[in-house]
C-alpha cells in the first residue's frame, strides 16, 4: 500500500509533464497556430533531431565554456576560503563586496565583458564564473563556519596542527554544505554560458539561438532550450553522484542500539 | 599519573569564575568535581587541558608544569564530538593518527579495545547511525586512546536519557577495574559522583571555590553514611 503510494508520487511530476505537453500539442493543432509563433512539441523534437549535428557542435562549445567557468569557480572559491582562513581581516574587507557583486545585473556585465574582452572565450567564462562562484564560495564558507567550535577545541586539545584540523575536521564537515552550493551553480552554469554567448559570439547555443530567433525559427530556439534543460539536469546529476561518492556518511540514517 | 591543580584563578569576560581552586588527583584515582551548573567546572577542565591559560596558579602533571600547554591529558566533553564524516573505528583512531601512528597499525590497536567498550561489530558504522550511549562509549575510547593515564571527563553522560545514563555509569565503574587511569570527572549529579568517584570535591557557585571534600572509598557499601554524605553535599550545594 505504502509502496504503491510512493511510486504514485514519483510518477506524479512525469504525468503532469506529459499532460502539459499534450495540452500544448492539442492547442497548437486545434487553433492551427503558425510555426513562427508556437510550434507543437512534436515539431520541436523533429527539429532537434533533424538539426542534431549543428546543435551538437554548438552544444559542445557552450558545455566547454560552462565547465571551464564552473571549474574556475570551484578553484577560486577554495582559494578565497583559504585566504579568508589565513587572514580573517581579509574576510571582513571582502565579504560585503562579494555580496554586493551579486546585485549587479548580469546582462549589463555580459555586455560590458564583450566590449572589453571581445567575442572570444574569455567573456563567456567570466559570466559563468560570476554566476557560479558566489553560491559555491558562500556555501563553502557557511559549511566551515558551521563546524562546532568544540570539535575544533577537542582537536586542539589533542595537539592537532591547523593543517590537520583543516583536513580532518573543517573540510570534510563543510562538504555537505559545499555540495548544496555546487548543485545550484551546476544548474546555472549552462544558462550563464548561453547569456554570455547571447551578447556576442561566433559559436555556441546562445549564438545559435540569436540566429534562429532573428529568422523566427521558434522550433529551433525551443530545440536549443530543450538541450539547455537536459544539459543542466545532467550536470546536477553529476554533482549529486559526486556527492554520493564523497559524502558517504549522509547516505543512510538507521539507528542501531 | 598524578595531577595537581594548584591555586587556579580565572576570570572570563570580566566574570570571576574560579577562585584559587586546588585539587589533587592521585595515581589511578577517580576524582569527581561536583558543583552547581555554570559554576566554572568546565572552565577548570579547559585550563587543565591547556586550552585556556589560568590567570593564576599552576597545573602539575607527574610533577611537571603543564600550565597553558595542550596535548598531555585527554579530554572528553559533554557532547561526543565524533566526526560525522568518519565511521566509528576511524573516529577513535584519530588521536593515534595525530601522534603519527600509521592508519593500519592504529586500527589494530583501537580494535583490540572494541569488545571492552561495547563497540564490537559497529566498526564500520557512522556516528549518526548509533545510539547516544554507544557514541559516548566511542568518544570515551577515543579519549582513552589519546592519553590513558589522565582523563578529564566533562559531564560525559549528561545528554543521555536516565536509563542509558545509569547503564553507562555502571559500565564505567566496572571497566575501571581493567583500565585504572587517573580521572578528573566533572558533574552536577550527586549520585553519579558518589557511584563513580573515590573522592569528591564540592564547588560553590561562581566564583567557584572548593567548599567540601569527601573520601567516598571510606563510606562505600555503608548505606547510612552514604545517605548522610549525600545530604551533607546537598546542603553545601543549596
Amino acid at each position: 500500500m505504502r509502496k504503491s503510494a510512493n511510486i504514485g508520487l514519483r510518477l506524479a511530476p512525469w504525468l503532469v509533464f506529459v499532460l502539459l505537453l499534450t495540452v500544448w500539442e492539442m492547442a497548437v493543432r486545434i487553433w492551427s497556430l503558425p510555426l513562427w509563433i508556437l510550434p507543437a512539441p512534436s515539431r520541436v523534437l523533429q527539429t532537434a533531431i533533424s538539426s542534431f549535428h549543428l546543435l551538437l557542435d554548438h552544444t559542445m562549445v557552450t558545455l566547454g565554456e560552462a565547465m571551464l567557468g564552473f571549474t574556475c569557480s570551484v578553484v577560486l572559491a577554495f582559494l578565497l576560503v583559504f585566504f579568508f582562513n589565513l587572514l580573517p581581516c581579509l574576510r571582513q574587507a571582502l565579504y560585503p563586496l562579494l555580496v554586493i557583486s551579486q546585485t549587479i545585473p548580469l546582462i549589463t556585465l555580459a555586455v560590458l565583458f564583450t566590449i572589453w574582452f571581445g567575442w572570444g572565450l574569455l567573456p563567456k567564462v567570466l559570466v559563468v564564473i560570476l554566476v557560479c562562484f558566489f553560491p559555491i564560495a558562500i556555501s563553502l564558507i557557511r559549511g566551515i563556519d558551521g563546524v562546532d567550535p568544540e570539535m575544533i577545541d577537542l582537536f586542539r586539545s589533542m595537539g592537532a596542527s591547523r593543517l590537520k584540523i583543516w583536513t580532518m575536521v573543517q573540510f570534510p564537515l563543510a562538504l555537505p554544505s559545499f555540495f548544496a552550493g555546487l548543485r545550484i551553480s551546476a544548474t546555472y552554469s549552462i544558462m550563464a554560458a548561453v547569456i554570455g554567448e547571447w551578447m556576442g559570439a561566433q559559436q555556441g547555443l546562445g549564438f545559435y539561438m540569436t540566429l534562429l530567433q532573428k529568422n523566427f525559427a521558434v522550433d529551433g530556439v525551443l530545440a536549443a532550450v530543450l538541450i539547455i534543460c537536459l544539459l543542466s539536469l545532467l550536470l546536477v546529476k553529476l554533482v549529486e553522484l559526486a556527492e554520493y561518492l564523497l559524502v558517504p556518511w549522509q547516505r543512510t540514517n538507521t539507528i542501531h542500539y | 599519573m598524578e595531577l595537581e591543580i594548584q591555586d587556579i584563578s580565572k576570570s572570563l569576560d570580566r566574570i570571576y569564575t574560579l577562585d584559587k581552586v586546588s585539587i589533587q588527583v592521585k595515581d589511578q584515582e577517580f576524582v569527581a568535581v561536583l558543583g552547581p551548573s555554570g559554576c566554572g567546572k568546565s572552565t577548570l577542565l579547559n585550563i587543565v587541558s591547556g586550552l585556556i591559560p589560568p590567570d593564576q596558579g599552576r597545573i602539575l602533571i607527574g610533577g611537571e608544569d603543564w600550565t597553558g600547554r595542550t596535548g598531555r591529558v585527554s579530554y572528553m566533553q559533554q557532547n561526543d564530538l565524533l566526526l560525522p564524516s568518519r565511521n566509528i573505528l576511524d573516529n577513535v583512531i584519530v588521536p593515534l593518527l595525530l601522534k603519527g601512528i600509521k592508519k593500519n597499525r592504529a586500527r589494530d590497536v583501537a580494535h583490540s579495545f572494541f569488545a571492552d567498550f561495547g563497540l564490537e561489530g559497529f566498526e564500520g558504522y557512522y556516528p549518526d547511525q548509533l545510539s547516544g550511549g554507544m557514541r559516548q562509549r566511542a568518544a570515551l575510547l577515543r579519549t582513552y586512546l589519546f592519553a590513558s593515564d589522565i582523563l578529564l571527563l566533562d559531564e560525559p553522560f549528561v545528554s543521555l536519557d536516565a536509563i542509558t545514563r545509569r547503564k553507562m555509569q555502571l559500565w564505567l565503574r566496572d571497566i575501571r577495574i581493567n583500565y585504572p587511569s587517573s580521572v578528573l570527572f566533572v558533574t552536577h549529579d550527586i549520585d553519579e559522583a558518589l557511584i563513580l568517584a573515590d573522592r569528591v570535591y564540592v564547588f560553590s557557585a561562581r566564583p567557584a571555590r572548593v567548599i567540601y571534600q569527601l573520601d567516598v572509598t571510606a563510606i562505600r557499601g555503608d548505606e547510612h553514611s552514604y545517605n548522610s554524605a549525600k545530604l551533607e553535599i546537598l546542603n553545601k550545594l543549596m
